[in-house]
């Protein structure tokens, strides 16, 4: 290679209590460039990422920044040579202003101890604009969208003056807007000269944004490739090690068209637009539209979890009343949460409970439950949606995303629900497992389920749904089927746009 | 593939987990042995049957109150308020069984009842008014129940109870004390609770995670009601067996003991979070208590010291409890 490289590492390897998770890796980022780091999770893109920030020593192998040999005992060593991370949690407060989060630990002061607080907003709203963002720094930080926090957090960069900046799935909370307006602000970064490390699950995303990519597979490199000169087939099968026969699974066409869900003037909380729709056996519905149309407040409102304002419930053809999960549950719905870990999962509880614990009374025996029964039932769940590891005891926490999605799935499926709700289904899970998930969807539609995905990934939406209905404000703005859909027209209802 | 790695890394962390998952059930058990062993080597007198019976009745008081804290702590929740919920109860009983007469037993309902029933209003507090931490609702509740135990008796004492109140405080069957054998019972009725109902199971899930507990279908308010109900009736209980072993209630009977409670149940290994906490745990956390304070008043020592000595066992229990932790997670 003709060009020095900005930071180089050669043969790194780094075990954790006798175990080899990075084994002789060797990766190397240009001036300017950006490298994207593409894998399943448990891949060792992490742990890599952490050697080159100083948040973890490395065990064998040598790091050179500009060609000179470099050890971090730490991550403000790291910062010094300027290198800045920014990770898929935000580590803003949100009670302070854009301002302060900005030069948090690293405050400009006048004198010994005071803070010089114009020329903080000042340098502020000068990152701000490097970046192309017009934010206001005295805005709290609660005050903005996603987008816009992830866009402040690139800011801080600027404070440790980076030339290095990794970023560790920035775009995995975000809207297609915000998706965007990021991607172009990485592109305003190159073209000022500094590099990227970039980790994203969402290849067509890496396509679009990175000039060469590096695969890790068990901890190990499997290639480094020109963005140019590959494909998202190529990049899938390397990174998983074998040939996805496809990215969204097809499953036989059903001749049942029962009308399993019927949703009739639907107010939401705080909202005074009317929803209304069905949904069938044997399809999937899709819901689409940009963060804060109301996808996930529509779903919570059916299922009870929040109030809403008026509107009537129809499961296969009769009125139900919902007033809390509870109603909903024994209506026969299931709700897979957006917020897995928050919402969805007891972490440090076992599998077994995570998945028996909305179906616990069914294991009564006389006054006591049957701890027999219990495990037996969660056996058979993990054993059926291959769960890996396969031990009921394993806390949930210690689970890949992918599968701690699938002890979720279990839950429900444990309370013989009919109508399943799943929002944004494969947020964070890596492509393998992602395509088990999509399995498990189509197995339960062929079974005669009611199903409904919210996502906001459109592809996804399109790969799987029968029919998409596309949210606005509160509101439906189109019903489309499968063959009329198409990126732009959903794009267009869901801004409102004509 | 990928998938041979992955078995053997499980391999590695089952073996861990076996040691981990033994010093997590034995941990404060092996504690409490040493404690014991030390004792037993410094003064002859420890390990008498005479003197383990009266460990035996030491605790009995404080571990019915734990066992009721349990509840609370587990949903990451407290209750301040048991041992003026204890001092109001037997200030009613005083009044119906030594003032107005009543039947002895009548005053033993009366005495479980009202303690129950300050922690049913502690519940509603905190889910219908929706305070926003159980500490403000007992905190409240705490001021509320000494106020109205000295109250009631114009801050006088209530003596001379029947035989049949004095019972569970007072009597043996033969070596045992029957307020050990209450405690036994008490602690095998809330195990089976816990882990064999699915009521219990929703305590764990709740202190777990509120919101999943929420969205899984329970109705998270009955259950934290229930909760400190319960906890208030094991504080009219613990209060049965005060009297019966001082044979007198007074208003200012418990203050204090809600600190005990709650020592036992975080020396036992119950998680502040919430989600994480066993009877058994508790049981021996108890223990310790108690032993430590029988071993320090064996020795002569003050009760100003013992109070220091319990703060330093408190603080190390749950550092060694850190540390285990912190040793776990960098696997």
């Amino acid at each position: 290679m003709s060009i020095q490289a900005l930071l180089e590492l050669r043969n790194i390897s780094k075990s954790f209590s006798g175990n080899k998770v990075i084994k002789n890796i060797s990766f190397s980022v240009l001036p300017g460039e950006v490298h994207v780091l593409l894998g399943e999770n448990g891949a060792g893109k992490s742990t890599l990422i952490k050697m080159m920030t100083g948040a973890y020593t490395i065990d064998e192998g040598e790091m050179y920044w500009n060609s000179k040999p470099v050890k971090f005992s730490g991550p403000a060593d790291a910062m010094e040579y300027g290198i800045a991370t920014v990770y898929q949690e935000l580590n803003l407060i949100p009670e302070l202003t854009v301002c302060e989060n900005i030069f948090l630990g690293r405050e400009l002061k006048k004198g010994a101890r005071l803070l010089d607080r114009t020329k903080m907003r000042e340098r502020a709203k000068n990152y701000l604009k490097r970046l192309g963002q017009n934010i206001d720094p005295d805005k709290k930080i609660s005050e903005l969208g996603v987008g816009q926090q992830q866009l402040v957090e690139i800011a801080k960069a600027f404070t440790v003056d980076a030339k290095l900046i990794i970023m560790d799935e920035p775009t995995a909370s975000l809207s297609e807007t915000e998706t965007e307006q990021l991607l172009q602000t990485v592109d305003e970064l190159i073209r000022q000269g500094i590099s990227i490390v970039y980790i994203s699950h969402k290849i067509n995303e890496l396509m679009e944004i990175g000039d060469r990519i590096t695969i890790l597979r068990d901890g190990a490199k499997v290639d480094t490739l020109d963005v140019k000169e590959t494909s998202q087939d190529e990049l899938i099968e390397l990174m998983v090690g074998r040939a996805l026969d496809e990215k969204y699974p097809k499953r036989p066409s059903l001749s049942m068209k029962q009308e399993g869900l019927r949703i009739e003037n639907l107010k939401l909380k705080n909202s005074q637009s009317i929803i209304s729709f069905s949904a069938y056996q044997g399809e999937i519905l899709g819901i689409s539209g940009l963060v804060g149309a109301g996808r996930t407040e529509m779903a919570r409102a059916i299922f009870g979890a929040d109030e809403k304002n008026s509107g009537d419930v129809y499961v296969f053809g009769k009125k139900v009343n919902i007033k809390k999960p509870k109603d909903a549950i024994a209506a026969g719905f299931a709700f897979i949460t957006e917020d897995r870990k928050g919402e969805g999962l007891f972490l440090d509880q076992s599998l077994a409970f995570n998945i028996n614990i909305a179906s616990m009374k069914n294991y009564k025996k006389g006054m006591m439950l049957s701890n027999r029964e219990l495990l037996q039932s969660a056996g058979a769940y993990i054993k059926a949606l291959r769960v890996n590891p396969q031990r009921k005891e394993e806390h949930a926490r210690n689970l890949s995303g992918g599968n701690q999605q699938k002890i979720v799935i279990a839950k429900w499926l444990a309370t013989k629900a009919k109508i399943f709700i799943f929002d944004e289904p494969t947020r964070g899970i890596d492509v393998g497992a992602k395509v088990e998930v999509y399995r498990l969807i189509n197995q339960l539609v062929q079974e005669g389920a009611v199903v409904m995905i919210i996502s906001s990934e459109l592809p996804e939406l399109m790969g799987m749904c029968d029919r998409i209905l596309v949210m606005n404000e509160g509101t439906i703005t189109a019903d489309l089927k499968k063959e009329e859909a198409n990126q732009e027209i959903i794009m267009k209802a869901a801004t409102g746009g004509k | 593939m990928a998938n041979v790695a992955f078995d053997e890394n499980q391999e590695i962390v089952k073996e861990k987990k076996t040691v981990k998952a033994f010093l997590n059930k034995f941990g404060s058990l092996i504690g409490l042995i040493l404690l014991c062993l030390i004792l037993a080597i410094l003064n002859r007198d420890f390990l008498s049957l005479n003197n383990i019976m009266n460990i035996a009745r030491q605790s009995s008081i404080n571990a019915l109150l734990a066992i009721g804290m349990l509840l609370p702590i587990l949903t990451a929740g407290i209750d301040l308020s048991i041992g003026s919920i204890l001092a109001l109860s037997i200030m009613c009983m005083g009044i119906a069984v030594v003032n107005m007469g009543l039947n002895p037993i009548a005053g033993l309902i009366i005495c479980v009842g009202t303690g129950a029933l300050c922690g049913w209003v502690n519940g509603i507090l905190l889910t219908k008014l929706r305070l926003p931490h159980p500490f403000i609702s007992t905190l409240g509740m705490m001021n509320i129940a000494r106020g109205l135990a000295l109250i009631i008796t114009a801050a006088a004492p209530i003596a001379g109870f029947p035989m049949a109140v004095q019972f569970l405080g007072s009597s043996f069957a033969g070596p045992i004390p029957v307020s050990f054998i209450l405690v036994v019972i008490i602690y095998i009725l809330f195990h089976l609770f816990l882990t064999r109902t699915a009521t219990g199971k929703y305590i764990y899930a709740i202190g777990g995670n509120r919101d999943a507990a929420h969205l899984s279908g329970i109705n998270v308010d009955r259950v934290l009601i229930l909760v400190y109900t319960l906890s208030g009736l094991m504080s009219g209980l613990a209060g049965l067996v005060l009297v019966g072993r001082v044979n007198s209630a007074f208003p200012l009977a418990g203050l204090d003991y809600e600190l005990d409670a709650i020592a036992a149940v975080i020396i036992g290994g119950a998680s502040f979070f919430g989600g994480v906490g066993t009877v058994w745990g508790t049981m021996v956390g108890t223990l310790i208590i108690a032993v430590l304070r029988n071993g320090l008043n064996l020795m002569n020592i003050t009760s100003d010291l013992q109070k220091t000595i319990i703060g330093i066992v408190i603080i190390a229990a749950v550092f060694v409890d850190v540390l285990r932790q912190r040793a776990s997670k960098k696997q």
